[in-house]
Formats: C-alpha cells, structure tokens, sequence
C-alpha cells in the first residue's frame, strides 16, 4: 500500500525512515519531535525529502532519483491535521464536499451520506466551523477528508487538541471509520490508548528512525521495545472476546489463548472481538496454584525468560498456553521463589486491574 | 436649495467614475502586490516594498508631474500608447483615475497585506491536500479570508481617490467636464470673486460622499466578519 524510503535534515535534526505499511491502521507512534509528523507531512507533499521515494499503491508520488515530485492536490491522499483546519468561510456541507467536487464522479468512492452516517454529523451541516466543538470540527475534518476519495488516509494525532471526554467519544467513530470504508490509515500518535484501540501494524519512532515495526500485539509485548512503548505501560497485549457478563457482580469474563479472564464489567457485546492490556505491573506471579486468594485470575503457564531491567526489577515472561503473559517483580521476590525459565508458574492478576481503558473493541 | 446644479452634478459625477475605475482597476494589481510582499522573501524586497509606498510619501504634485513626463502625448509610454492604440490618457478622465490610482495604491496594498499575513497558512495546506491547486487554493479560500481586508483596501482606495487633487491637476488639468472633480471644482470657485456659497455646497457634497463611502465599508466589513464567526 504504502512505501516510503525517505530521508530529510531538519536543522540538526535527520528523518531517516524505510517503511511499508499494508492495509488497516498503521500507527506511527513515539514520542515529540521523534519525526512522525515530518513523516506524514513528507507523505502529504507538504514538505519535501532530501532524497528518497514514496509510493502509494502502484504510483510513485516522490522519487529524487527519477525527479519525480507529483504537487499535493494530484497525490489523492486524505490529510486529517490536529488542529481541523476547516474553512471559516464555508459552512460544515461545503467543507465537506470541497475536496470530492475536484474528484471525477466515476472516481469518487464514497457517498456523502455514507460519510455524514458513519461520523453522526448530518445535524451540523448547515452550521459553520465556528459554532462547533472540538470534537465535532474533528469529525467534520475527517468526513472532508474521506470524501476526497483518498487512496489511503493520514491522520496526525487528530484527539491529541481535544479534552478526554471528547477523545473518548472520537475514537469509536475512527475505528468504525477505518472498517466501514476499508480504507488504509496511517495514524500519528503519541498516546497508547490510541494505539491500543486502532493499530493493526505499529512503527515505533525513535529519534527520526524507525526503531521497529510489526503487528501491534507483537510490538507492544516486547520486552526489549520498553523504552519506547513505555515501562510504566509495560505488558502483554492479548486478543480476547467478550464471553459473558455477570451483572450481578458486574463481572465480564474474556475467553484468551490462556483460558478466561474476568475484568470489570465492560459495554461490549458478547462474542465482540477485544484487544485487552495486561500490565506486567499488576500480574503477580507464584509458583504453586494459591487457593483462598481474592485473585480472580489464576493463569497456569511456563517461564519463558527472567530478564533483570533498570532498579532492581526483573520482567518475567510467562506463556499461557500460547498467550504471552508479562509481569514484573523485584528482584528479591524472584531470588526466594527461585523463579528460573522452564519453570511451571502461575499469573494472579485481580480482576479490578484489568481497567476499562486496558480494553479496546477491535471488532 | 438641496437641488444640484448641473455644475455640482458633472464634478459628483466625474468623482466617482474617476475613483470607481482607479479603485477597480488597480485591486488585481494591489492583490497581486500584497500577496508578493506578504507571501515572498526575495532579493530587492525592501526596494520593491519602497517603490509601492512612494506616493503615500511623495507631494502628489511630483507623482502628477512625474505621470505627465511619463504618460503624456511625447511621453516614452503616452507616446507609444498614443501610436498604437489611439489612447490619450494626459488631460482626459482616464488620466485622472490613473493619477487617483497611483496615489491611493500603497493603501490598498497596505491593507490586503495586512489581512493577508493573518491568513491561516495550514488551511491552504489543507485545500492543497483536498486537491486544489495553488490559483484554486488562492481563489477558493485565501482571497475568501481576506475579504475583509480586501473590503477595507476598496474603501480606503476609493476615499482617497475622492479627495486626489495634487497629482491629478498636474496631470490631467482642469477641464470642465472631463477632469473637473468636486476637488478640482472647489478649488476653482474659491478662486473666482464670489464663490463661497457654491464652493460651501461642494464641501457639504464632499462630506456627504465621503461619509456614505465609509458607512457602507463598515456595514459590508461587520457583515462579512459575521460570516466568518458564526
């Protein structure tokens, strides 16, 4: 879908990124000023690499070798900017429409009413930028996008400008967004939770580089990335779905690779596919199965790896029978149980724990 | 007594053709310069910007000299004119809607300027990624945006053309009828024994104009700016 071999000095600073992207939500994620939005802005034609080439699909959109340069408006991608940038002067429908009246009507491939639908914006269209909330400057700002008929969609951290109310309220429309119209989305963000919810494929900036790349689940369970996923956000990402609700104990209980897990009760359907967090934090281990315990999750599974981190802590690696289970202890802890890798082990972790933003719908 | 003389109504007349057509005119050209000095970084833009703000500076009796050697019948450009295409611009209305248009072109300039560095660059970043070029970027939401400034441009152009007298009696004389604006024509009766109360009835004509030029740039300005806020 997305091929992209750029390279960029930015002051003192150097963009230096290879990457591919396939279909679904790659996320660039990273910290400020690691280059992600360098990147996009790159992909958009906003800004030019020194060198490198850029293609979407089959078309080459930037090469330095073959002087190939094609101007922003004949690159057909939709740009969605943290700020909305809709026109003050236009009101929400012809904001909407301004991008998908330069596009041929054989070539447009979404309806406005699907697009006004999808983002519940049909009440605002006669309204005009100023009059509207964060949030919904956002959502009219995407529905212009799409409607452009992008080839593939690039949105820079597009909640990172709203309060978390908003945010909350936002995400659910992207993720309906990114499957009703099957479109790929390259998604800038420096916010986990983000990621968690909409990332298929996650590219970890670091620096202006790409520090690695990969299936989201796989990315964020690794170990050796924790500097840049985060360590307090340190943990296994599992999929899961949604088994049960118990409403009497306002319990879910969520069938995984390892077993079932129960978490707080969540508004998510049963049978709904999930991407659930579990922080390596919160997952205490022991070597013989507890009984009379308030833990509600006991995952029996094996040592991976014990690999001793920064200030006296050490990350235990744990397969659940197929799911990878993380969690951290001290180092005292892990010299009395003797904890080596082989061992048979079992994961505690309490069901409050498993918080609702550690859940994300991905169905 | 409020019944116009036909004298008054050929310099009322006269007026706003000559400021009607100076202002038109000269707005592509005042775009097009503010829009350079706003949006460009060039060698010899200090000098580009002085040149356009000479007349503000310069006595109008230079500029009009200045036209005349300049656009008069022997003139290097009134001569070719003249050869080419017949036209005469020394002594004749469309020379004094130039000289009006000279005068008043660093203001116009000033203004749209002005409005257009406030203008938003990520929303024409913005248009350029929904697939307008940069003339349509600059048609369709640029020029949009500064209207207001574009509007206050208009209106200071057309004021100051009103009250031209210097440049354009160097230029274009005093011809009844065909270069006799209600300043020229005030000035006329204040020389002749026994003009006073026709001269007094041109001023009450003068500010009468000029204030109706003013209120109508403020109810089209608030409304604009209305639309543009809610």
């Amino acid at each position: 879908m997305l091929e992209l071999s750029i390279h960029r000095r930015q002051g003192c600073f150097n963009v230096d990124v290879d990457l591919a992207a396939g279909g679904g939500v790659t996320a660039l994620y990273g910290p400020s000023g690691s280059g992600k939005t360098s990147v996009i802005s790159m992909v958009a034609g906003l800004s030019r690499p020194d060198f490198g080439r850029i293609k979407v699909e089959d078309r080459v959109l930037f090469d330095s070798e073959a002087k190939i340069d094609v101007p922003p408006e004949k690159r057909r991608l939709g740009y969605v900017f943290q700020e909305a940038r809709l026109f003050p002067h236009l009101d929400v429908r012809a904001n909407l429409t301004f991008g998908m009246n330069r596009v041929p009507h054989a070539e447009r491939h979404l309806s406005l009413g699907d697009v006004v639908e999808v983002l519940g914006i049909g009440g605002l269209l006669a309204r005009r930028p100023a009059g509207l909330s964060g949030g919904e400057k956002q959502r009219v700002a995407i529905g212009r996008a799409l409607l452009a008929s992008p080839r593939i969609l690039l949105m820079d951290e597009p909640l990172a400008a709203l309060d978390p109310g908003r945010k909350a309220e936002l995400l659910p429309f992207i993720a309906r967004m990114a499957q009703r119209f099957a479109l790929p989305i390259l998604y800038v963000s420096h916010a986990m939770d983000e990621v968690l919810r909409l990332a298929d494929t996650l590219v970890l900036m670091d620096n202006g580089h790409v520090a690695a790349a990969g299936p989201a689940e796989e990315i964020l369970s690794r170990a050796d990335l924790r500097h840049l996923t985060g360590h307090g956000e340190a943990g296994a990402v599992i999929q899961a779905r949604v088994a049960y609700h118990d409403d009497n104990h306002g319990i879910t209980g969520l069938s995984f690779a390892g077993g079932t897990l129960l978490a707080g009760r969540i508004d998510v359907a049963p049978g709904t596919l999930v991407r659930l967090r579990i922080h390596a934090r919160d997952v205490v281990l022991a070597t013989e199965a507890p009984t009379h315990v308030s833990v509600r999750n006991v995952l029996a599974g094996r040592v991976v790896s014990v690999t001793p981190g920064p200030g006296h802590i050490v990350d235990v690696m744990l397969d659940c029978n197929g799911a990878v289970i993380w969690s951290q202890i001290t180092s005292l802890a892990q010299a009395h149980l003797r904890l080596t890798e082989g061992m048979r082990a079992f994961a505690l972790l309490k069901a409050v724990t498993v918080a609702r933003e550690d859940i994300a719908d991905r169905s | 007594m409020f019944a116009l003389t036909p004298l008054e109504i050929e310099a009322l007349h006269l007026s706003l053709l000559v400021s009607g057509w100076a202002v038109a005119g000269s707005l592509p050209f005042g775009i097009a310069c503010a829009w350079i000095l706003a949006r460009c970084e060039f060698y010899g833009k200090t000098l580009f910007d002085g040149l356009i703000h000479l007349p503000l500076v310069l006595p109008p009796v230079v500029v009009g000299y200045f036209l005349l050697v300049l656009l008069g019948r022997r003139g290097p450009v009134g001569a070719w004119l003249y050869d080419w295409f017949g036209i005469t611009l020394a002594f004749t209305w469309k020379g004094a809607a130039i000289a009006s248009a000279v005068i008043s072109f660093p203001l116009m300039v000033r203004a749209i300027r002005l409005s257009l560095e406030g203008v938003d660059r990520g929303l024409e970043q913005a248009a350029r990624t929904l697939g307008c070029g940069p003339l349509r970027t600059f048609f369709t939401v640029t020029l949009p945006l500064v209207a207001p400034g574009v509007l206050t441009g208009v209106i200071l152009g057309f004021a100051r053309s009103l009250s031209e007298f210097g440049a354009t009696i160097t230029f274009v004389s005093n011809i009844p009828g065909e270069t006799r604006t209600l300043p020229i024509a005030l000035y006329a009766l204040t020389q002749v024994p026994g003009g006073d109360e026709a001269a007094m009835r041109l001023c009450a004509i003068s500010v009468v104009v000029a204030f109706a030029a003013l209120l109508t740039a403020e109810i089209l300005a608030r409304r604009v700016q209305a639309r543009l806020r809610s």
